[in-house]
This record gives C-alpha cells, structure tokens and sequence, in this order.
C-alpha cells in the first residue's frame, strides 16, 4: 500500500482536521507535562475501577462525539442547503452520513446512557459498586478503543461510506473495495463486545447487590429501565457480533454470506442487521424513558402514576422489539404476508408507549411543577416524542410506505424520536445528575437559555424534512436540481441546524461557568429528590454509602425526609473495595492496535497483537488482588468533611 | 474431607456467587450467539451453488469420533469438579488434565477434517453453503482453543495457590462452559451432519 493511499488526501477539510487533531493532542501532551498532571491522570483515571468516574469517562466521551457526528450534521445540511451545492463530492457526503449515524447512535447515545448508568444505578440501588468493577473498566476502554478506531478512518484509509446500516453488496468488497467498511466491521466489533459486558455486570448489579429490603417492584424507574436494557443487550448483541464477523469475512475472506452469486444472500444482511438494529433503538430510548419518568416525578412532587403499568408497558416494549424489524425493508419484496406481520406487530408498540406518555401526563396533573432545567427537557420530550411516534405509526403502515420509504420523511421521524427519546434524556440526566458528581449545580439560567436555542431549532431543523419528504425528496441524496424547488424548506433546516449548534455550545459553555462560578452544594440533595442517590453526600463518595439504608417502600428516602427520621443509624464499619488497575486500559490499547492492523489485513503485524490481548488476558486471571479497607474512622471523617454532621 | 452441601467452595463468597450468576448470563448471550449462527447456516444450507453439498462431503466416521470424545470430556470434568466438592485437588487436577487432553484431540481430528474438505475443493471461499458451515464449525472449535488456554492457566493457577475461593470459583466457572461447548457440539452433530447425511 503506498502513502497516499494510506493518509486520506485530496480535500481541504481532510486536511484542516489533520493539522487539528495533531496540535490538540500536542496540547494535550505539552499541558499535562507543563501542569505534571501524567501521574493525576493515570492514578485517578486511568486504572481507575470507580463506577463513578467511569462514568464521567463515558459521558465526557459522548459529548466529544456528540460534536463530532455534529460536524458530520452541519457539513450534510451545508451540502443541501441550496440546489447544486458544490461544498463535498458523493463520496465525502456519503462517508460523513455513515460516520454521522453511526458515531450517533454508537459512540454518542448508548455511551452516554452508559455514563449515566454507571453512575447513578448502584447509588440508586444502594450499593457500594457494580457487581464487577474491573470488567467494568475494561467495558469502557473497549468502547473507547472502538471509538477511536472508528475515529481514525477518516484521516487514514478512508471512512465506510455505505449507510450506518452497512447494505450488501454495496458494502461488500467489490462496490467497497477500500478500507472503510473494515473500519466499520472492527471498531462497532470491539466496542460491542465491551457493551455486552456492560449487560452482563449491570444485570449482576441490579439483581444480587439491591440494598436490603429494596424488592423489584420498590426500585426506581430508570433502574428498572437499565435492568430491561441489559436484557435487549444480552439477547441483540451476539446477532451484531455474528453479522459483523460474516462482514469481516466476507469482505476480507473471500466468503459468500451477503454476495450476489455462489448461494450468497444480499437480504440475509438486512435481516441480521436489523434483528440487533431494531432493539437496538429501544437500548437508547427505554432507559431514556427512565430518566424522565425520575425527573417528573420529582419536580412533579408527586409519586410516578402507574408504577407497574410503567414497568409492564417496558417489558411489552422489549418482547414486541424483537418481532418487528422487517419493517426497516417493506419495499424489498417480501410479500403481503410478511409485511402484514411485521406492520401489525410495529403499530402495536405504539400501545405500551402511549401508556407511558399517558402515565407522566397523570404524574404532571396536579403536580407542583417545578420548572427546572432537566424538568423542562423532559417536558419539552412529551410532544416532540409523539410527533415522532405518530409519523412512526405512519411509517408502519406497510403500504403506504411504499411512498415516504427512504426520503426526507423517514430521517424526520427517526430524529424526532432518537433526539427528544435520547439526546434530550441524557442532557436532562446530565443536569439532573451532574450535583451527585461534582457537588455544585449547572446554572440554570443558562442552562434554560441552551434549552430554547435547542428546543426551537431542533423543530426549524427537522419539521421541514417532513414536507420535503411528502415532496419526495429521497434520503442520502447529496445534492439536487433547482426545478426539484427542494430549496428553500432545506435552507431552513440549515438555519436551524446552526442554531441547535450554538445550543450545544452554549451547553457546555454552561458547564465551564459553572465550574468556577456556582457555588457548592452542601447537602448532597438539591432537588429536593426522591431516590437513594441524593440520601449521600455530594459528591459520592468512593465508597458510596458509608451505612447500607434498608428499605422498606418505594421511594423510600422521600419518605424518610417527609417523617424526618435517618436512614443511617447504623454504626460505620470498614469498607471493602476494590484497587485500581492499569490492565483494563492496556487491553483497549492492545485491541485498538489489533483491530487496526486488521483493518488494512496486515496479518504479520495482527497476530502479535492478538496474541498480545490473549497474554493480558491471561495475567489478569493470574492477578489475586483482593483490593483493600477503608477503616471505619476514615469513612466517618469522609462523611463529617462532606456534609458536616448530618449522619 | 466431608462436603460441605449448605456452601460449596466455589460458592463461598459473594463474589464468588456472582461471578456464576454473571457467567450463566453470558451463556444466554453465547446461545444468542450460537443460535444466529445456526440461524445462518440453516438460511444458507441449500445454497451450494456448483460446490459439493453435505451429503457430499460429510463422513460419519470422524463426526463420531469428535461426538464421542466431546461428550466423554463432558463427563471427565464432571469428575473433575466432583473431585473439587470432595477437596481432592490431585484427582480434581488430573481430570481436568484429561479433559482438556480430550479436547486437544478433539481438536486434532477437527482440523484434519478441514483438511480433507479443502483437498476435496471445499473451502470456504466455495459456497455460501460451505461459508456458513465452516464459520460454524470454526466458531465453536475457537471456542474450544479458547477453553483449552483457559484450561491451562487455570491448572498452573491450581498448583501455584491450592484448592481455594478463587481457584475453585474459575474451575467451576469453566466446567459450565465446557459443558455449554458439548451441548452446542450435540446441535451441530444432528442438526449439522447427521441431517447432512440424511
Ligand atoms: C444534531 C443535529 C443533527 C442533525 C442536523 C442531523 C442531520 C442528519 C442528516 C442531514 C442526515 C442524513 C440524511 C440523508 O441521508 O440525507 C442524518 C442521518 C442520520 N442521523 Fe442525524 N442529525 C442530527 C442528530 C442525530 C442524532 C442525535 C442521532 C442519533 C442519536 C442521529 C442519527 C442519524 C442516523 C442513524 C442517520 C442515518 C445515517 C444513514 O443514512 O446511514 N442524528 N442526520
Ligand atoms: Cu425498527
């Protein structure tokens, strides 16, 4: 392979982000040498095990890829905002709309439901830690080194370029042929293996380490969320692994899984794809659904209405998942039959669903609102969501799908369900939780300001595809003619897509000022919550809950705090936990660098690689740490520093 | 040594108990996994194109022989972790010897049948038929050399530090996933070859 083929070259965007990458990672490496922050970094970060601090990991993670597949977002709607636009080739266009979806879906929504999961689902449960710490931070550095992988394409051998959904045989090696869809094919791989860990622990975690008393049916409601997930988790994730593998296969074995001739089956793809891809949308959205039914019920100031309905409509949601993918390909000829079946078992979702919507409307319904910025996401979710869901049941209808299938229409109703399902859950938790973390809170006024900038242009961006799609303009499509009179609607979209970028801007902006400016927060409660998370300090403590509370009803520390008697009366004892280890951290490294000789079929260079993640593998069964003890005066001046004498 | 029937020592510690729990729920995650594989191959079973077919290729002798000496490893480290229960570390550690022996041969005749398919002129590049059969197969024979690894690093470990919670909790561990290896071999051999034959 020569030089050129290996640097992407050729445009000046390409270019810009080289010299971009290069001098923030010099940045990066010259600030923590002038600061001497290396030992800081490895030491708290790193090596850490801290269910917390991966997760803040996760979520910093996501919001860097929440700019990323944002670039990717603007560079589209700059392409199509006016009728033979000439700012990027088809080939850039369609590299950035799969980068786009996957980095989205992938790398910013699930690893930001991650991050609010790692943090919150033992504090709420009343545990001191996930069931498996250590595989905990090896699920992270794996979906981190997934991510950069997937990261690199673009600069070196190319992007994949056929759709986040990876269609055969156009993502096959004859219509592919360069390196872009091996990326696709290794990076998902590896940071899917480290998802399916993640489903494993948090089911673990949920079931055995409850604090006492705490049943099933007292727990809270995104933790009820994340246990159904990690089930859609167990059961999806291995068909990913099997159809990436025949992708792997195929593209660099010369097998015929997905090819057009010796047996090979183009559909079969579609339909592998679209078993994991289907469930895979309710893995982001139903703990979503949990992060709001939280922040409702507690600046509703009232008990979530239909707590078991909630659960059960969960559990409908999850079965009916699995049966109802072949709608992602009604036009792809598969008879009446088939699409009758899958159309009646799509609209039926619609039903749990708006048990949901109709149970936080009963939860608002005489509330005391507060309108709280986290409150005012989750409220703003209600409408857009079932515009979403609505336009969903429209799409469902096998026939008339034959009209809006692939245009405009389809990419309105999917963002108007992942943005407010997804992206305005894990903002809203990210508000709602941030105190829990670092001990002061976002400030409101700004974080109310980036909500209507976000709010309104996330409506200006996408409404307008809706018509655009009755008009028929099609989905992917990189540019256009002036008679098409698809103009004026996509500029509009193009404005709006600004504006939602300078809200997220103003985000983080958010995040800054308030780092200096806000002042902290003494009583580790400032919402006034309902859960176990704001019973302790802020922030948590490592160990989390210096005396296991039991429990005796739902929500049981509201209870508590209404008849004012503690939770904690218990004596403190020591506490065990687990140490930090660096392992984790080289095993991403070592998959990173496996999964990118692969890539580029450098075998010679693979096999150590490989070899090299089997021998860490290895020495971290040999390790017998059995972590260490926090003695029981340590844990009670922790817990005097933090929060004065309230124990 | 007596049993102790109220707390196995593979069971002795929270951790312990968690980390089985934990593994049975991988497990459902690798019968996912298998299944789709199974999925695929019965999807493209028909689909040999000019290549041979099953009936053309399979041989019931070798087939037999894997089939025989999976399910006698099966037993092996039942006596194995049977050995554990009564604390007898030796015979624990000579089972566990043998089974793994099993599985190398196993193995051995595995990969000699792979030969013979590709002198016959049926490789995996072939068919999609042949595609999916050796992506089967192959999978579940790197699982194999995975538990034959996993094995080993488990005896030194055995011999290093003794019959104890950790090392009795990963011997344990693993006889759950041999024993997951074998139930998947019984698929593949009737759904596979003998149906193949047929
Ligand atoms: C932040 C504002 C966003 C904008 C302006 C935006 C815009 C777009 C555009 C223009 C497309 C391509 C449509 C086409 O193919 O013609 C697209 C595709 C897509 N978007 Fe977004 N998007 C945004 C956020 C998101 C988020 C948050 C998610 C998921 C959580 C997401 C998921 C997807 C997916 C899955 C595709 C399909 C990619 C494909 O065709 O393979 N988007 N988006
Ligand atoms: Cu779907």
């Amino acid at each position: 392979m020569k030089w050129d083929e290996f640097f992407v070259t050729g445009e000046p965007l390409i270019y810009g982000a080289m010299v971009s990458i290069v001098l923030v990672s010099l940045a990066i490496v010259v600030g923590l040498t002038y600061f001497k922050k290396w030992g800081y970094l490895w030491k708290e970060w790193l090596t850490t095990v801290d269910h917390k601090k991966i997760g803040v990991m996760y979520i910093l993670a996501a919001l860097i890829m929440l700019f990323r597949g944002g670039v990717d977002a603007i560079m589209m709607r700059a392409q199509t905002s006016m009728p033979d636009m000439k700012f990027l080739d088809g080939q850039h266009y369609n590299e950035i709309f799969t980068t786009h979806g996957v980095i989205m879906i992938l790398f910013m929504a699930m690893p930001f439901i991650f991050g609010l999961m790692n943090v919150i689902i033992p504090l709420q449960i009343g545990a001191r830690d996930v069931a498996f710490p250590r595989l905990n931070a090896i699920s992270f550095w794996l979906f981190f080194a997934g991510a950069m992988l997937f990261n690199i394409s673009f600069v070196i051998g190319g992007s994949p370029d056929a759709g986040w959904s990876a269609y055969f045989p156009l993502a096959g090696p004859e219509l592919s042929p360069h390196v872009g869809n091996n990326y696709y094919s290794l990076s998902i791989q590896i940071s899917g293996i480290g998802t399916l860990m993640t489903g494993v622990n948090f089911i673990v975690t949920i079931l055995k380490m409850r604090a006492p008393g705490m049943t099933l049916m007292k727990m809270p409601m995104f933790t009820w969320s994340v246990l159904i997930t990690s089930v859609i988790i167990i059961f999806a994730f291995p068909v990913l692994t099997i159809a990436l593998l025949l992708m792997m296969l195929d593209r660099q074995f010369g097998t015929q899984f997905f090819t057009m001739q010796n047996g090979g089956m183009d559909m079969l793809w579609a339909n592998l794809f679209w078993v994991w891809g289907h469930p895979e949308v309710y893995i982001v959205v139903l703990p979503a659904f949990g992060i709001f039914s939280e922040i409702i019920s507690t600046f509703a100031r009232k008990n979530l209405y239909g707590y078991t309905s909630m659960v059960l409509s969960m559990l409908v949601i999850s079965a009916l998942s699995f049966i109802v993918w072949a709608h992602h390909f009604y036009t792809m000829g598969q008879g009446a039959m088939v699409n009758g079946f899958f159309s009646i078992t799509t609209m039926a979702i619609a039903v749990p669903t708006g048990v949901k919507i109709f149970n936080w409307l009963f939860t608002l319904h005489r509330g005391r609102i507060q309108f709280t910025t986290p409150m005012l996401y989750s409220l703003a979710f209600i409408p857009i969501f079932t515009i979403g869901g609505v336009t969903g049941v429209m799409l469902a209808m096998a026939s008339a799908d034959y009209q809006y299938h692939n245009t405009m229409f389809l990419v309105a109703h999917f963002h108007y369900v992942l943005i407010p399902g997804t992206v305005f859950a894990v903002i809203a938790g990210f508000h709602y939780w941030f105190p829990k973390v670092f001990g002061f809170r976002l400030n409101e006024r700004k974080g109310k300001t980036a909500f209507w900038f976000i709010i309104i242009s996330f409506n200006v961006t996408f409404f307008p595809l809706f018509f655009l799609g009755l008009q028929g303009m099609t989905r992917r499509m990189y540019t256009y003619s002036e008679e098409t009179g698809f103009g004026p609607l996509n500029m509009l979209s193009m404005v709006g897509a600004i504006g939602l970028t300078i809200g997220f801007i103003l985000l983080v902006y958010n995040i800054y000022w308030s780092t200096r400016y806000e002042p902290r927060d003494k009583t580790g409660d400032p919402w006034d919550g309902r859960s176990l998370e704001w019973s302790i300090p802020s922030p948590a403590p490592v160990y989390n809950f210096a005396v296991v509370p039991e429990i005796k009803q739902r929500d049981e520390y509201w209870f508590a705090k209404k008849e004012k008697r503690s939770l904690f009366d218990k004596k403190i004892e020591k506490i065990h936990m687990p140490s930090n280890s660096g392992k984790p951290f080289v095993l991403g490294i070592a998959f990173f660098f496996l999964g990118f000789f692969v890539v580029f079929s450098w075998w010679s260079l693979a096999i150590p690689a490989g070899l090299a993640v089997l021998i860490i593998m290895a020495t971290m069964s040999f390790d017998r740490d059995h972590g260490y003890y926090i003695p029981a005066e340590e844990v009670a001046q922790t817990e005097k520093k933090l929060r004065g004498d309230t124990v | 040594m007596k049993i102790d029937a109220t707390q196995p020592l593979e069971y002795g510690t929270e951790e312990n108990r968690n980390k089985i729990f934990g593994f049975w729920l991988f497990l459902g995650a690798e019968i996912a996994l298998f299944a789709t594989l199974f999925t695929v191959y019965f999807v493209l079973v028909d689909r040999y194109a000019s290549g041979p077919n099953g009936a053309e290729i399979f041989e019931i002798g070798p087939v037999l022989a894997e089939t025989f000496i999976l399910l006698t490893s099966s037993f092996t480290i039942g006596l194995a972790v049977h050995a554990m229960r009564l604390g007898l570390k030796k015979q624990m550690m000579m089972f566990m010897i043998i089974t793994l022996a099993l599985g190398a041969v196993f193995l051995g005749i595995e990969i000699f049948e792979f030969f013979t398919y590709v002198h016959e002129g049926a490789t995996i590049t072939t068919s999609a038929f042949l595609s999916s059969l050796f992506t089967l197969l192959g999978t579940h024979g790197a699982h194999v050399t995975f538990g034959l690894l996993w094995g080993i690093a488990i005896l030194v470990q055995l011999r290093k530090h003794g019959l104890d919670h950790s090392t009795a909790n990963k011997s344990f561990i693993f006889s759950l996933y041999w024993h997951f290896l074998d139930v998947v071999w019984i698929f593949i051999f009737s759904f596979v070859y003998l149906k193949g034959l047929m």
